[in-house]
Formats: C-alpha cells, structure tokens, sequence
C-alpha cells in the first residue's frame, strides 16, 4: 500500500507542475517563446494566496480566485511591457527577455518584501483524512487533485469551445491568416499570457496550502521542472504539458519511494536529457522534420 | 469598389510594388497576372493590412483602408483568400468556417451563410467534422474559399486559387469563383494561370517587377502579342 500511497503524492505534486507547464506550453504554442519568468508568477501568485488568507482572512477559494486573477493581469502586462516589442526580434532576445523579467519579478519581490520565507497557516483545509481501500488519502491531496482537474477540464473546454480558444488555436496555427478572419492576434495573445497565468497563480496558492513554505525565490525550481513537464509531453501541446507533469510527480515521488530522495531534483533533468535524445517532439508531439 | 493609387511597398530594402494604381468596379472580376516574384501576392497582402505601403493610398468603398489593421478591412467587407490555401489544418472544416465569421454576430445570418457553403461546396458538408489538414488540395481550396466567404465580403481577393490543383478541379474552381461572383461578390483574381483567368475575368491587370505595364479587358489581353508570348504560351 506504501506504493499507492507515494502514486498519491506523487499526482498531487504532478499536478501542480502540470498547471504551471500549461502555461508554458500555451505561450510557446503562440508565440514561441519560452517564458522564463512563468514560474516567478507562480511564485507571485502562492504570495498573493498567502496574504489573502492570512491578512484579508479569506478561505481557499476566494484566495484561489483573487491569486488567479492578480496572476492573469501579470501576465498580461509581462506581455505587453516586455515581449510585444520584441514579438519580430530574434528568438535569443526574447529569451534573454524572458530571464531578465524573471530575475526582476524575484529581485523586485525581495525588495518589497524582503526574503524572509512565511508559512501558508495549516487550517485553511481541515486536515482530515478518508481511507479508500487501505490507502489514507488526506483532504487536502483530494482538494488540489479536484481544484487541479477542474481547472484543466476548464481549460479544454475554453479553448475548444470557445471563440477566444478557437482564435487562439488558429493563432498559435497561422497568425497571418488568423489576421485575415479578423482575429486580433494582439488581445488574443494577451489572452493566453492571462490563461497561463491564471493557472500558474492557481498551482502557487495550492503549492503553499500543499507544502506551507513559501519564498521569493520558490518559482524557480517549480518552474523549470515545469517547463521540463511541458518538454516531456511535447511543447506546445496541451494535453502533453498534462500528461508531462503528472508523470513528472509520479517519477519524482517514485525515485524518493525508493530512498533515493536526494536525488529527486536531478531526475527531473535526467528526464529532460533523454527526452531530448530520444523523443525531441515530446510523448504527445510528432515530429517534424524543419524544411531547409 | 477598390480604388489603389501609386502605392510603393517594401520588404526592407526591396521594392517589391513600385508606384502601382488599380481600380475594381462592383461586380466585376478583375485579374491580375504575372509571373512568379512579379508582386502579385504582395498587392494583395497590401489591400488587407498584412502589409503597410510606404505611401499612396487604398480606397474600399471611398474609406481610406491603407495601413489599418487587417481585422478592420475584414469588417469593412473585404475577404482574402491567402496564397497556399492556409487553412487551419489542426481543426475542423467547421471551425474553420466557424473561424471565417469570427467578426460577425448575427447568429441567423451566419447560419444561412454556412447553408450557402454547403450548397457551394458540398464536398465540405460531407467532410465538415474531418480535420482540414486531412483534406485534399482541391477540398482545402474549397475550404479557404468558404471560410472567406463566411464573412459575407463585398470583395473578395484570391490569391492563386488553381495552384497545385489537377486540370479538372481548376475548371471546377474556376466555374464556382464564376458562380460567387454572380451572386453579387466583386472579385480580385491574382493567377498565374493567364489562361483560365482571363476565360472568366472582365477586365485583366499584368504586373512585371512590381509594375502595371498593361491593362484592359480580357478580351484586348487575349488578344495581345505582349500577353500571348509572355503568359498564354503561344507562338
């Protein structure tokens, strides 16, 4: 059962990088920039939760909400302030971009509020636990689990059956014949750095409910095994950045399982080094030869 | 309906449109022939806001359209039908005539219009729920044409509708491009294939390096020395 119960950890943690990977994937899947900074807004987003429950008093919901929301206006100003002017750059300046926004969103919430790490108070999810057939599975795993597959239940259904999905998929496939259905490529992609955001504000509050600890510097580590969940399921690819991240915690929770649990960071890259070799387009992506 | 006075265009520091001037009347088809690189697509691209000219100036309908965004000239009426087809090959051929009425709100209207898709091109009823990525050249030619015509323009600019396309479907293509513009759709023609185009067009535009060297009806043009070396393969 001791198994079972690590899988059980392992989804949770899996499903945290699984939001924040969404983001990633949807950014590069529009305008092919890997954004750096996406896990730093994750990071502003467990900060925004945190003082929303422990200044405002709110629950978790209204916590999650207001997080989401002050994540997806980052986001969306990120976008417009840093990457529109470089949208015909070279990709190498974007992405140098991307890492001095990042280091700026770290540094500059250093300097507002200093690097003292705070805890996410332990009563905002009553801390009981359901046994299903032998396995303890607490509230709280069941809650990020169920706040988590809601959330991307919901974005699937936003971007397959909505207007604004359907232009940003056409988008993301062709901006110039997008441009001539009348799409304005420009909110469109605002609206993906708002969606991405969103759920990356959502995996900070539930990351500091999960693992209480939160600091300013946080975002990083989440971010690149994220980005690497994205990579691992195919960039670019939304259910691939899903299915990346879950089994990125199932491998992690596995790998610790087996005592190895130092390790545990280093197997992610692992991860990524050999998807690299032998499956470049990712689990979910296929691959394509590029025209010379 | 298009009124385009001496536009200059560039790509960098290439001149791809030098001092070009054209006019559509409503309800015509006009064509526009040349040779590969001659500046064909580039016009085009020019008349819906893909590209900005450097100067002179377009008129849709007596409204200056020249350097607004594209999405304001598809509201205004005016539909491109890109070069290569360009269809979202990732999802549905109803989505992407669900994605040519992107601007338009009247939901009654819009069905109609999909009616009149089908009835144009049912092949594309047959195949609504398959991925146009799957379709044919000819099906995705249909597609692009289907999907601009969900927007209802007044004018309609397409860019090399026969391209890769088997000498039967041409004819086919061509018949409907007759057929939409007797429904009351005026029609820019961009084509390589000088033949066909000038068999179904009213008046013919020939461009050569980014210039209008000559203009006239399909008739004159047909007749044209000039135009029979240089387009119609004749001796």
């Amino acid at each position: 059962m001791e198994i079972i119960q690590q899988l059980v950890n392992g989804v949770s943690l899996g499903s945290i990088y699984a939001l924040i990977a969404l983001g990633y994937t949807m950014v590069y899947g529009i305008v092919k920039l890997i954004n750096f900074a996406h896990g730093d807004v994750f990071m502003v987003g467990a900060f925004i939760g945190f003082y929303s429950i422990t200044v405002f008093d709110l629950g978790f919901f209204p916590a999650l909400l207001i997080s989401m929301t002050a994540c997806a206006v980052l986001g969306v100003l990120i976008e417009r302030i840093a990457y529109k002017p470089l949208r015909n750059a070279t990709r190498i300046a974007a992405l140098i971009t991307a890492i001095g926004v990042s280091l700026f969103i770290e540094y500059g919430t250093i300097f507002v509020r200093g690097a003292q790490p705070e805890a996410y108070p332990g009563n905002i999810i009553p801390a009981k636990s359901i046994e299903i057939l032998g396995v303890k599975i607490s509230t709280q795993s069941l809650l990020i689990l169920g706040t988590s597959l809601f959330l991307m239940v919901l974005l699937q259904f936003i971007v397959h059956k909505t207007k604004i999905g359907k232009a940003m998929r056409a988008v993301s496939h062709d901006m110039d014949a997008a441009r001539l259905m009348g799409i304005n490529v420009n909110n469109t992609i605002s609206a993906t750095f708002a969606i991405g955001s969103a759920l990356a504000g959502a995996a900070g509050v539930i990351f500091g409910v999960y693992y209480t600890k939160i600091e300013p510097l946080m975002g990083i580590i989440p971010g690149l095994k994220a980005f690497v969940a994205a990579v691992l399921g195919g960039i670019g690819i939304i259910p691939g950045a899903m299915a990346g991240g879950l089994l990125l915690g199932v491998i992690e929770s596995l790998v610790s399982a087996a005592g190895f649990s130092l390790w545990r960071d280093g197997v992610a890259f692992v991860v990524l080094i050999l998807i690299l070799i032998f499956r470049p387009a990712g689990l979910f992506g296929k691959n394509i030869r590029e025209k010379v | 309906m298009l009124k385009i006075n001496d536009i200059n265009v560039y790509y960098g520091n290439i001149h791809a449109l030098k001092g070009v001037s054209l006019d559509i009347n409503e309800g015509e088809i006009v064509t526009l022939i040349g040779a590969n690189g001659a500046g064909k697509s580039t016009l085009l691209k020019t008349i819906s806001g893909l590209l900005k000219p450097k100067n002179g100036d377009i008129l849709f309908q007596g409204q200056p359209i020249s350097g607004k965004l594209a999405q304001t000239i598809v509201k205004q009426g005016l539909s491109h039908v890109p070069e290569g087809r360009r269809v979202f090959s990732n999802m549905s051929v109803e989505e992407n005539l669900e994605l040519g009425a992107y601007l338009r709100k009247d939901k009654q209207g819009i069905r109609e219009d999909f009616e009149k898709v089908y009835q144009l091109f049912p092949r594309l009823y047959e195949r609504r729920k398959q991925l146009s990525g799957t379709l044919s050249g000819g099906e995705q030619q249909m597609l692009a044409m289907g999907r601009a015509l969900m927007a209802r323009p007044k004018l309609l600019l397409l860019d090399e509708p026969s391209m890769g396309l088997a000498p039967l479907l041409v004819k086919i293509i061509f018949k409907i491009i007759e057929e939409i513009n007797q429904s009351g759709t005026t029609i820019l023609l961009v084509e390589q294939n000088a033949n066909m185009a000038l068999s179904i067009a009213h008046r013919a535009y020939v461009i050569e390096t980014g210039n209008i060297v000559l203009s006239g009806s399909s008739e004159e043009l047909n007749q044209s020395e000039q135009i029979k070396i240089a387009y119609l393969g004749g001796h």
